[in-house]
């Protein structure tokens, strides 16, 4: 036996003190399998150590919430007896290493969160953050992310509807692949992981189990340095027709009333899955891991426990139901295997050949992880820009440069190697304010959105953190549905330096605040730490995930200006703030300042407001503003329909500042003439700032006169990406 | 009318288009399971897409040699209409039932996008609701579109009028842009646009739904 070291303790990424708990658990010396299984169970990826003590404070009720945290995934209730099931999750350490395996496995581990509680796939989001375009590895990063994204997602036939994708060189060393999926289900039929039923079977179904990604959990749980390539084989290999039938067989059953508890295996595999529904159940598990399918022979109890090989599943079946399910998982071509029974002992009990390779007690195990209140310091905050002191810049150049920059250029690139149609529900494509598709067979749509504007959270993590639950907040509002919850993806350096710690500290008490006043709670999440090569961090990114539901498609809205002689209207206050704004950044060169303050109270009656007329049915269009300013958001209605638009300026403010200013809680609308004074009246009625800004038509985007074709716009917003990716066009 | 969807594992598609048969047809088709050996007395049997055995060895290749499919092949040449949408499309090549073979699209990566399409010609059961000329648009999703056959087998086709649609741009390397292609009788019809994806207005578009209106029409 494996005699153990303090070495081999650090390589298991376990402090001393860690192990000294370790000790005083078990009541005596580890061995190599039950040390491994420790180290997964209490890495920063399973055990939230450095977080939960924050996460906590986060809103996670409402009346529409069916589950919150601790789940698979978040439950909402959408009425009709149907409920809508979401989570996002981060594949960021993998997807560095080896770009397609580690998106396309981060699609398929999220797809499973989802329909591991009985609901099937209906929409995929991604958001993507990559190194500057002219590091030497972001280009080969960019295209392995999205081909591996749509190999998986494509193959399983589940749409991938919306995304955010941005580059700065604080992903150098480290890329963010955040995953999302949303699911339907029946109600009354969602299925949880707690284990119940002393004698009731465990069975393993799926893939075999290999010797890929072992570790993988424990990758994730630390910080690169310059041998990040070598960690490779700690990547899974993604299998998206598996998984295909893997949901099929999974609903099929599920149809059925044989599971009693289902948990997929992501990471940490074997371990986690049956740790967590045998603490959730207070129960305990044997299992004979001789009986486990494996794909090569000669696999260790060790390496069994901690493989990371994809599209496995864990269940507990009612008794006498094997036999429902074995013929369900035979007539899908999947392995099937009952592994072991449940135990009233509390202890997981493997063997091995016959022996018995690892005991261990499981609550302290799944409960007892070590819990760290961190040391953490406030984020020094950066004084506020002044617009006298940001440079005017003439407003077409600024305009070309603002939509041709890499952050505001088209990502058609990207969402067009995503099927996005598939399903036959969508009625919002990528490339508007938020994707949507409708609940099949009813008026009922879901849109979802994923925002984040990192170089706010770094410069105010807290101002920050609002901003990316009210942007995403704003941008459901914009097609006319109503925010019921979000998921959050909380992308970090490491949590040991006091300096990062604050960072999450203040971006989860922001985006606590906002989801408190929007009512707009938080149901499912994922915590992505250590994200920093040699010392360098990346710039906080607490994504957020968020669902909305349109209660007939055919009130809603979306972005392209439909008609010309339209009036536009600008709903919410502009100051022209331009401090860290992409104008001060792109245009000025610039990476300064305090971020726009978010007004959470008036985020909400906007918001309020734009659905109540867009319910009204006289929007015709419809609009967040966020990065770039009103213009650029103008922009970007004209170059999707063609239609140009004239806009005027008050005297009040320079131009460049009321053009380009990141003023949050804004949104452009249009509206028929004819509608427009009504709609003005109600906006005063609900205290907020309203001003007609223009009129649609027109071959061109022109404030006070000064204009840029939208043609032109269209070429330089449209062409950034294909040209960066080298794509040439196809010859006949 | 009576209508069979056929369901190899990793299609992904099936759902799609009963759902555009059933606003044509009234009535959801019939779906069959690959592993299936006989097949009742129909009037129309689609060929679905998706990524059937995961695209594994080849696309459709797999899926060709389901049991299924020689009750497929046994019934189109008695004259059954059968339908082929992208990854059928590759399936029906893959089983000889129509001539040509699909490879890996000319820029080497998944296109998702509406395109531009020609109807060669309205006479067949399938574009009977079309003109000869008319331009569509349908939406295509696939990584291995690129239509391929020899110079002699191009030449007789455009020659018996087997031509179906064609790429108003071609947008994945199709020899002579071709996008869908039917067999001699013309009872065969393989294409790779997706028309089951524009058949309802709040999808964006309806240029897809005249086919299935025309099958039903013919077939009821």
């Amino acid at each position: 036996m494996t005699q153990i070291t303090p070495e081999i303790v650090a390589q298991h990424g376990l402090k001393p003190e860690e192990y000294e708990l370790v000790l005083q658990i078990m009541g005596r010396e580890p061995n190599l399998t039950e040390l491994g299984i420790f180290s997964v169970m209490w890495s920063e990826h399973c055990s939230y150590k450095s977080s939960k003590k924050w996460l906590k404070t986060l809103p996670t009720e409402a009346p529409w919430v069916i589950c919150g945290p601790g789940e698979n995934a978040g439950v909402v209730d959408i009425g009709d007896g149907q409920a809508a099931i979401f989570k996002m999750e981060s594949h960021n350490h993998p997807s560095y290493i080896e770009p397609y395996q580690g998106a396309a496995t981060g699609v398929g581990g999220i797809l499973r969160d989802v329909f591991t509680m009985g609901a099937r796939p209906v929409a995929n989001v991604n958001a993507l953050r990559f190194g500057e375009p002219s590091h030497p590895k972001t280009r080969h990063l960019v295209a392995g992310v999205v081909a591996g994204i749509g190999g998986y997602g494509n193959c399983v036939g589940v749409p991938t509807i919306a995304g955010q994708t941005s580059f700065h060189s604080s992903y150098n060393g480290n890329i963010l692949v955040n995953a999302m999926t949303v699911g339907l289900a029946e109600k009354d039929n969602i299925f949880y992981s707690a284990a119940a039923g002393v004698g009731n079977a465990v069975v393993y179904f799926g893939s075999k189990t290999g010797r890929d990604g072992i570790h993988g959990a424990t990758m994730a749980s630390a910080e690169f340095s310059e041998d990040a390539e070598e960690k490779r084989p700690t990547v899974q290999v993604g299998d998206p027709f598996t998984e295909k039938l893997l949901i099929e067989a999974c609903l099929e059953l599920m149809a059925t009333d044989a599971i009693v508890a289902i948990q997929d295996m992501g990471a940490a595999g074997l371990t986690s899955s049956s740790f967590e529904m045998a603490s959730k159940g207070g129960l305990g598990i044997e299992m004979d891991l001789d009986k486990v399918p494996m794909r090569e022979e000669g696999m260790s109890a060790y390496e069994i426990m901690l493989s990371e090989s994809q599209e496995r599943m864990l269940m507990v079946l009612k008794p006498g139901r094997e036999e429902i399910a074995r013929r369900i998982m035979e007539k899908w071509e999947l392995d099937f295997a009952i592994v072991g029974r449940l135990t009233e002992t509390g202890r997981m009990v493997l063997r091995r050949h016959g022996e018995i390779v690892a005991d261990l007690p499981i609550d302290p195990l799944a409960k007892a992880a070590p819990e760290y209140d961190r040391p953490w310091v406030p984020s020094t905050k950066r004084p506020v820009v002044k617009t006298e002191d940001v440079p005017a810049k003439p407003v077409d150049e600024a305009l070309k440069t603002l939509i041709g920059c890499p952050d505001l250029a088209s990502k058609r690139w990207i969402w067009e190697q995503y099927d996005h149609m598939v399903m036959g529900d969508t009625t919002h494509r990528p490339g508007g304010d938020a994707g949507v598709v409708r609940v099949h067979g009813t008026r009922k749509a879901l849109a979802v959105t994923t925002d984040c504007t990192p170089r706010y959270v770094l410069a105010d993590p807290q101002e920050g953190g609002r901003q990316a639950v009210a942007e995403a907040y704003r941008n459901l509002c914009a097609v006319g549905a109503r925010p019921l919850a979000v998921t959050d993806n909380l992308n970090f350096g490491n949590p040991e330096k006091p300096e990062i710690m604050g960072q999450i500290v203040e971006a989860i008490r922001g985006m606590g605040q906002a989801c408190e006043d929007l009512d707009f709670p938080v149901v499912s999440g994922n915590v992505s730490l250590y994200n920093e090569t040699n010392g360098q961090p990346i710039d906080p990114t607490p994504q957020i995930g968020a669902l909305g539901l349109i209660e007939d498609i055919s009130k809603s809205t979306s972005l392209p200006f439909k008609k010309a002689g339209q009036v536009i209207i600008k709903i919410g206050e502009t100051k022209g703030w331009l401090g860290a704004s992409l104008y001060l950044r792109e245009v000025c060169g610039r990476e300064e300042g305090a971020p726009p303050p978010v007004a959470l109270h008036r985020e909400r009656r906007a918001g309020e407001f734009v659905r109540e007329q867009i319910q009204a049915g006289i929007v015709t269009a419809c609009h967040d503003v966020s990065d770039g300013g009103i213009l650029v958001a103008v922009a970007e209605m004209a170059m999707a329909s063609g239609i140009g638009a004239k806009l005027h300026a008050p005297a009040t403010l320079p131009a460049h500042a009321w053009a380009f200013g990141e003023d949050q809680g804004r949104y452009i609308l249009t509206v028929e003439e004819s509608d427009a004074a009504a709609l003005m009246e109600a906006a005063q009625e609900y205290d907020l700032s309203v001003r007609i800004i223009g009129t649609t038509g027109g071959d061109s985007v022109e404030l006070d006169g000064v204009g840029v074709a939208v043609s032109e716009l269209r070429k330089i917003n449209e062409g950034w990406m294909p040209q960066y990716m080298g794509a040439t066009e196809i010859v006949a | 009318m009576k209508a069979a969807v056929i369901v190899f594992p990793g299609s992904n598609c099936d759902r799609d288009v009963a759902v555009a048969l059933k606003a044509s047809m009234g009535h959801m088709p019939l779906m069959v399971w690959h592993r299936d050996t006989e097949l009742p007395l129909l009037d129309l049997i689609v060929v679905p897409g998706g990524f059937s055995y995961g695209d594994y060895l080849r696309s459709g290749a797999m899926a060709a040699h389901s049991p299924i499919m020689r009750e497929v092949k046994t019934r189109a040449e008695q004259g059954v209409p059968v339908l082929g949408i992208c990854n059928g499309f590759q399936i029906l090549t893959e089983a000889g039932l129509l001539p040509g073979a699909l490879m890996r699209n000319a820029g080497l990566k998944f296109i998702c996008r509406d395109v531009g399409l020609t109807v060669e010609h309205s006479d067949s059961i399938f574009t009977a609701k079309y003109e000869a000329g008319q331009s569509l648009r349908i939406p295509v999703a696939h990584h291995d579109g690129n239509y391929f056959a020899d110079e002699e087998t191009l030449n007789r086709i455009e020659g018996n009028g087997q031509v179906a649609f064609r790429y108003a741009e071609n947008i994945n390397g199709s020899a002579r842009n071709i996008a869908g292609v039917y067999n001699e009788k013309r009872n065969v019809l393989g294409m790779m646009p997706h028309p089951e994806r524009l058949a309802d207005p709040e999808l964006g578009g309806t240029d897809g739904k005249p086919m299935f209106d025309a099958l039903v029409e013919a077939l009821s």
